[in-house]
């Protein structure tokens, strides 16, 4: 790490007080790779003590997973090679032979994983999952396994444990199958929980419930936890004490109080800074950059106020009103549907040139399907969508493909979006060359303009996507969406899935085109922190319907909504102090928006908090 | 359940009608007389006018087609044009033999092929996944026809240790007549499968609940067949439907070769003589045998994958 300019911090994470649980030292993993040996994790020590919380935080490829599949011995050992040393209560794990490794996974140390659906077996009943590590480990008989698992999933809170044992994981919901996992890793009362990013996958409220009940579980049963993660938020929710891993190397390893109050290593620094704080926003009130880390000095430079970009004067560039799209789900052969997804009910809003608006929510809210609707690549019931003054739901499909110019999406997946036959200038050529625009060598040279505007160099036309990052990736699938000079972007998770100085990144290149061109983004996200930081407007959809809406400032500062206060109370804060805190979190599922086919929408009422800052009139089933 | 069942089942009749209506047409357009086929060339031409009018070839085609439908809902299929038996005691007679040649080639070729893939998926890349490789490649290119009569030459004319035609009489005696040629078709299905079964373990051998498997502190042995195998045999039941309907289409030139009654050597013969009568049958049976098979992947679907919902 001499290239950032600064010496790496104590290596060790020593526990002074008490008995350790696990003590690492100088931990080494390789992997065989057909050039030989690559070194993945270069020699990371720390200590975990009972009832402690240690994470380990890094971006993706910094060997934070290795880390833990060393410790549970669960890498292929012929194609890796651990080296140093793991003691569990003071024994050699890495000096164990297979049989005796077996005993200590599952009934010493449990572990749970990011991937909850992937990570059970589709074709077991939960009940069988779970009392399987009960009679694997020779505890209990199969019916007194299946008794105890019954008890386990209590004790995780899983609603109607009982009559969820004989369910298959795939009828659950994401939440419940981590609560799953958990019960399994619990089952043989581990002295170790190691947990590989485990809430990553999940909605932020289900996120809030399963942090809660691993702090939970852990004063009830004094168990060490490995915590790891790449979101800072988390670990501030969560870690006694925190390992800040990039490349393979632990570069600083402190209290996490103190990582937060005194961090000295620039990318523990930038990390943090990546982190926004709900309710912190500073500066003039506009959207701000995210601030970075320069490679080169080790500082992190905060970006520039930014100027007013909305139009106001303008006319809105899109106007959408009450716009209603259900989806039918089918029944039987003569019978109507059995019922219906309210996708998206009754939502009404407007974008001005140079405006972003967020649309915020969880999984099936229908933030995804208002913006398909919005380029008509599914076809709403009624509501009207006007581009520049355009009812576009009245056009044809030729000249429907013409306004297709004016509105441009960005996906999630990078890696999904990009054809890997083409090459990242053809790719951006294309809808350029589709919408006939200009010749093959004014496309050309339009694509390599491009590339120049969202910070790849023009020389890179010729490669092919999978030689690309993906933050590179996503930047390339921005200058594919700009070729067409839209006048709106419409963002759906598009940062989402990059790591967080990526996607500090891509962000601020959005914020300094939108300067640039003027343009309007409808920022589609579930991430209130990036939400806040970039946006102007901000709606806040549950159930397919807008419940709030309004500037962000309003919105977030004196939230009303009860679901807004809920969607706030859950998202992780850096700040350790609330760590200890154990705060309401409400156990519920997210409701789902399948109605009945007979259900008829109730007449919403609307009721202005201040200038622009509108809530639905809410009705007696929320009493938070 | 059964309602889905029935729905299946018609779904699967045009199926069968567009098969039927297909052979009735290959029939006719193929060139050749089969009244000359049965009389011989030396035939009268009052003999072939009898012969004509008594198997219903003088009226429109449009007729012979409606009377073939008609018949094959009735379950009468029309006579021998020589034998001057009904097809349907001809289809009774030789279809046992038919099934029995199936099933024994395919519980021979699941009993060897699946473990040989087991034993390719824990060992990758080692000695006896590149053994199981190299037996896949064989029995992939080697013909059935060439490799049974490979067989016989060896196991039954020079060494004498195996029948060299027929079937059998009794249990005993039936499946003794049957090995050879089941094990003809079963190496190619051993073969199939075990490459299969290498291929889905494998797969499966990357998914995450493998390594919950091996977190709880579970034996390999219980990873490899209770999350492994369990989950593998997904893809592997489709491929027994496919292979058991290769092994069904297989047995044909195998019964010709050891000279086994069955429907594949009925139909041969059926084809050299022009016994219109008894092609037809035969090949309905055949197409039966599709739609049920079919039929039969997607009932064990259903109660193997508990995600596949009955609708």
């Amino acid at each position: 790490m001499t290239a950032m300019g600064i010496a790496t911090a104590e290596r060790i994470v020593p526990n002074e007080g008490g008995e350790n649980v696990l003590a690492v030292r100088n931990l080494k993993t390789a992997f065989r790779t057909p050039n030989g040996w690559v070194e993945i994790v270069k020699g990371i020590s720390f200590d975990i003590a009972a009832q402690e919380t240690l994470a380990v935080v890094g971006e993706s490829g910094s060997g934070k997973s290795v880390t833990a599949l060393s410790i549970m011995r669960l890498l292929d050992p012929e194609m890796s090679r651990v080296e140093g040393s793991v003691k569990l209560s003071g024994r050699e794990l890495l000096k164990l032979n297979r049989a005796e490794m077996r005993d200590v996974r599952g009934r010493q140390m449990g572990m749970i994983f990011q991937e909850a659906m992937t990570s059970l077996n589709p074709l077991a009943t939960i009940g069988a999952q779970i009392a399987e590590v009960l009679t694997i480990h020779g505890l209990m008989s199969n019916n007194e396994a299946m008794k105890e698992a019954e008890r386990l999933l209590d004790r995780v809170r899983m609603p109607a444990a009982k009559s969820r044992l004989n369910d298959f994981p795939h009828s659950l919901s994401g939440g419940m199958r981590q609560r799953v996992m958990i019960a399994m890793a619990l089952a043989c009362k581990p002295k170790l929980l190691i947990a590989d990013e485990p809430t990553t996958a999940l909605d932020v409220t289900i996120q809030a419930q399963i942090l809660q009940l691993i702090k939970q579980l852990q004063q009830e049963e004094g168990m060490g936890v490995l915590f790891i993660t790449h979101d800072m938020g988390v670990v501030a929710e969560i870690a006694d004490r925190t390992v800040v891993m990039l490349q393979g190397e632990a570069v600083e390893a402190d209290s996490t109080d103190a990582i937060f109050a005194r961090a000295r290593h620039p990318y523990t620094k930038a990390l943090i800074a990546a982190v926004p704080r709900l309710g912190t926003a500073s500066g003039n009130g506009q959207p701000q950059h995210f601030p970075t880390l320069d490679r080169e000095s080790g500082q992190i430079i905060s970006g520039k106020l930014r100027p007013d970009t909305i139009r106001h004067a303008a006319e809105p560039v899109l106007r959408v009103k009450n716009l209603v799209k259900r989806f039918d789900l089918p029944g039987g052969f003569f019978s109507g549907p059995r019922g219906r997804v309210h996708a998206v009910e009754n939502v009404s809003f407007e974008l001005r040139p140079g405006e972003t608006l967020s649309l915020v929510g969880e999984s099936g809210c229908g933030k995804s399907t208002t913006g398909r609707t919005l380029m008509r690549l599914v076809e709403p019931q009624s509501g009207e969508i006007a581009i520049d003054g355009t009812d576009i739901l009245a056009l044809d499909k030729e000249r429907m493909r013409d306004m297709r110019r004016h509105i441009q999406m960005i996906f999630q997946d990078p890696y999904a979006s990009l054809n890997p036959r083409i090459t990242v200038g053809e790719a951006i050529a294309e809808p350029y060359l589709t919408h006939k625009l200009g010749t093959r060598a004014q496309a050309r040279q339009k694509a390599m303009d491009l590339l120049g505007q969202v910070g790849l160099s023009p020389e890179m036309a010729n490669r092919y996507p999978q030689q690309f990052s993906g933050g590179q990736r996503q930047r390339i699938c921005i200058a594919r969406a700009l070729s067409l000079e839209p006048k709106i972007i419409v963002a759906d998770e598009s940062v989402s899935a990059l790591d967080v100085s990526i996607k500090a990144q891509v962000v601020n290149l959005m914020l300094d085109l939108q300067e640039k061109f003027g343009l309007a983004y409808l920022f589609i996200s579930h991430d209130m922190a990036v939400v806040e930081r970039i946006s102007h407007q901000v709606a806040v959809m549950y159930l397919g319907e807008i419940v709030e809406i309004g500037p962000v400032k309003a919105v977030f500062g004196d939230p009303q909504h009860p679901y807004t206060k809920r969607l706030m109370a859950a998202v992780p804060i850096p700040d350790p102090a609330r760590r200890l805190e154990v705060r309401p979190i409400s156990n519920d599922e997210i409701r789902s928006p399948i109605r009945a086919a007979d259900y008829e929408q109730p007449k919403r009422e609307y009721r202005t908090v201040s200038e622009g800052h509108v809530v639905q009139v809410w009705g007696s089933d929320w009493t938070v | 359940m059964a309602r889905y069942l029935l729905l299946r089942l018609a779904d699967a009749i045009p199926t069968i009608l567009l098969v039927l209506t297909l052979v009735f047409i290959a029939m006719r357009i193929l060139p050749g007389d089969p009244a000359l086929a049965a009389l011989g060339d030396n035939a009268l031409p009052e003999q072939i006018a009898e012969f004509r009018e008594r198997m219903g070839l003088n009226v429109p085609l449009w007729q012979q087609y409606l009377n073939f439908m008609g018949g094959v809902f009735t379950l009468d299929l029309g006579s021998s044009l020589l034998k001057n038996t009904p097809v349907i005691t001809l289809i009774a007679q030789n279809l046992p033999y038919t099934i029995e040649l199936t099933l024994v080639a395919m519980a021979m070729g699941i009993v060897a092929g699946i473990p040989l893939g087991v034993i390719a998926a824990t060992n990758r890349n080692k000695l006896p996944d590149n053994g199981v490789r190299v037996f896949s490649l064989i029995g992939y290119a080697i013909p059935d026809f060439y490799l049974g009569a490979l067989l016989l030459i060896t196991f039954s004319l020079n060494l004498g240790w195996f029948p060299i035609n027929g079937a059998g009489e009794g249990f005993v005696d039936r499946l003794y007549h049957v090995f050879l040629p089941a094990l003809t078709l079963a190496f190619v299905k051993a073969a199939f499968l075990g490459r299969l079964t290498r291929t889905s373990l494998l797969e499966v051998f990357g998914k995450d609940y493998i390594r919950t498997a091996r977190a709880k502190g579970a034996r390999e042995n219980r990873v490899i067949y209770r999350h492994g195998l369990r989950n593998a045999l997904l893809p592997i039941t489709t491929g027994l439907g496919l292979s058991l309907l290769s092994t069904l289409s297989g047995s044909v030139a195998i019964e010709l070769v050891f000279n086994r009654p069955g429907i594949g050597r009925l139909l041969i013969s059926a084809i050299a003589e022009r016994d219109y009568a008894v092609i037809q049958g035969g090949v309905l049976v055949f197409a039966m045998f599709v739609v049920l098979i079919n039929l039969l992947m997607d009932l064990v679907y259903v109660v193997v994958d508990p995600r596949v919902k009955v609708q």
